[in-house]
């Protein structure tokens, strides 16, 4: 794309939608991991450099319908594991804000397009962050949905049990339109949630709901929960700006008070072991025989081997490597099994706030985004980044970034999570936090 | 793991990870203090059973990154066994045939087919 400044985009395209719907007119970048048939699909490795997808994922098909046109793939950390952009086979993304800083990720090209007014609305992918973290970093809206609501089909998997696909886009009511559109139950996702006539609930929760309609700026008499522990690991800059953003809200008539999860102290242990694992077993499907690099020559080990060696970047390797590790016999019980209870725990934990808050309110990112190149050579610490997002995909709950301000000149985001398929709460709380910082 | 017996089975010829009786906990732990590095022999037996090679650059500094990250996933041996309270249903279809992938598109992205079938390595 010409105008590509921030290389948000490792393809330009245009697929026209529908002539009439609710998205009509609006344009739309897609994260790199969602397939699009016929374009190329490369979850930013080389391993997938040439793959193109013969069908389109449900959102894809969803957004076309509702006349939105794709522009292109965005750029992301490989296959979705980083924070920043950076692992991304085919080079870094900038942050419109600060060319010299990273967009945060792994969704990072997508928000940097509409942070960059490239697009007017982006799909991401949130495993553990990565719609919330680069939505806070460029100052946009990110919204990650409550697990089942948004159908995976044709998102290319790296944790399926904890990843969704989810809407950016420059104000809470455009996010949130887009999520009307994507959202609802599709047949070929039998995780999506289900209607009566399984024994499910009587209504989709996205039929009957506008989430749209919710992003209405009242939250007035809302119970907003502060998790401490959540607030406490943040730097003091982001801090300030977190705390005049509540200040901001009770303002507007919304009731704040402290809330306790103890287990969030494990979560970002219990998040990486569980994301490593599926993701050891997801990744195996790429030796080089069905789509991707063949590695050529010996016998299926050695091919298979040498095809991962030549198409993986480091970040994925280690997170494969990890992931072998911890589902090995022997080891099992110490790590994955741990890491499920501690996921069972931050669920309890959850359930027991929000039966006396309606949402609960933290800072998305506990720093502003760093400089490109600052982070990439210590994987702990970047793991360590994702601190206040990963509880939230452990518990399987809705939660969106809205910006709450600055902080030394660069973007700061507040995040709202809310109870299972509570999209509407933390929709209204984060328009109302938009219209009070504005 | 560096100082104990290798965990290592072999089942015809598919190598396993398998903990022995007398071995630590995991690659970094050192429940007697007899050592708690991750060697670059640990870290290539881990590639080879995931089938991924490694540059030597590469097994040098993973050895020296999985000490730091597994000692820190440590911590998960605190967390209480907790019961996790799933509200799930069973989502059902009928069985019925319907439209898939032509071969042709199945095939689109293989490097090498052969009579619509993909062909890949040898076994052995």
């Amino acid at each position: 794309m010409s105008d590509d400044e921030f290389d948000a985009f490792l393809t330009e395209t245009e697929l026209s939608g529908a002539d009439d719907g609710p998205l009509a007119g609006r344009t739309v970048a897609v994260k790199d991991n969602i397939s699009t048939a016929g374009v190329t699909t490369t979850c930013g490795s080389a391993m997938l450099a040439d793959y193109e997808p013969p069908f389109d994922a449900t959102v894809v098909e969803r957004l076309r319908e509702a006349g939105a046109t794709v522009v292109g793939k965005t750029n992301m950390d490989e296959f979705g594991m980083g924070g920043t952009t950076e692992t991304s086979a085919f080079g870094p993304t900038k942050n419109p804000v600060d060319p010299d800083r990273v967009p945060g990720g792994s969704s990072g090209g997508s928000a940097a397009a509409v942070a960059a007014g490239a697009a007017d609305l982006a799909l991401g992918s949130d495993t553990g962050g990565s719609v919330r973290n680069p939505a806070a970093f460029c100052g946009v809206v990110g919204i990650k949905p409550t697990y089942g609501l948004v159908s995976r089909y044709g998102l290319i998997a790296y944790a399926n049990s904890l990843e969704q696909i989810g809407p950016i886009a420059d104000t809470v009511e455009g996010a949130a339109a887009l999520l009307d559109v994507i959202a609802g139950p599709d047949e070929r996702d039998a995780t999506t949630r289900y209607d009566a006539a399984d024994g499910g609930p009587e209504e989709h929760p996205a039929e009957t709901t506008s989430y749209a309609d919710a992003a209405d700026g009242d939250a007035d008499g809302f119970t907003v929960g502060v998790p401490t522990e959540l607030v406490e690991g943040a730097t003091e800059p982001v801090r300030e700006t977190f705390h005049a953003g509540l200040d901001a809200l009770r303002d507007r008539g919304v009731e704040t008070r402290e809330v306790s999860l103890p287990s969030v102290e494990h979560a970002v242990q219990a998040y990486y072991v569980i994301a490593m694992s599926e993701a050891s077993s997801n990744l195996a499907r790429f030796d080089g025989v069905r789509y991707g690099e063949s590695g050529d020559g010996g016998d299926w080990n050695e091919s298979f081997a040498a095809a991962r060696e030549a198409g993986f970047g480091p970040e994925v390797k280690r997170r494969i490597l990890l992931g072998t590790f911890a589902l090995s016999a022997g080891y099992h019980d110490e790590y994955y099994e741990k890491a499920q209870d501690a996921r069972a725990w931050v669920k309890q934990d959850f359930d027991e706030a929000f039966a006396e808050t309606d949402v609960l309110a933290t800072p998305t990112m506990p720093v502003v985004p760093p400089e490109r190149g600052e982070s990439l050579d210590d994987p702990l610490q970047l793991y360590l980044m994702d601190a206040n997002t990963v509880p939230v995909n452990l518990a399987n709950l809705p939660a969106i970034s809205v910006p709450a301000g600055t902080a030394d000149g660069l973007p700061v985001g507040c995040q709202f999570v809310g109870p299972s398929f509570g999209e509407a709460a933390v929709i209204r709380a984060a328009s109302a936090l938009e219209a009070a910082v504005e | 793991m560096g100082g104990r017996p290798r965990p290592t089975a072999r089942t015809g010829a598919i190598e396993t990870l398998t903990r022995g009786p007398g071995d630590a906990v995991g690659m970094s732990e050192t429940p007697d203090g007899t050592d708690d590095s991750v060697g670059a022999d640990d870290v290539r037996h881990v590639a080879e059973l995931a089938r991924v090679d490694l540059a030597d650059e590469e097994v040098a500094e993973f050895a020296d990154q999985f000490e730091e990250i597994l000692d820190y996933f440590a911590a998960l041996d605190e967390v209480p066994e907790t019961d996790a309270d799933a509200e799930l249903v069973n989502v059902m279809r009928a069985d019925e045939v319907r439209e898939g992938l032509s071969q042709a598109a199945a095939l689109s992205n293989a490097p090498d087919s052969e009579g619509g079938y993909f062909r890949g390595p040898r076994v052995s």
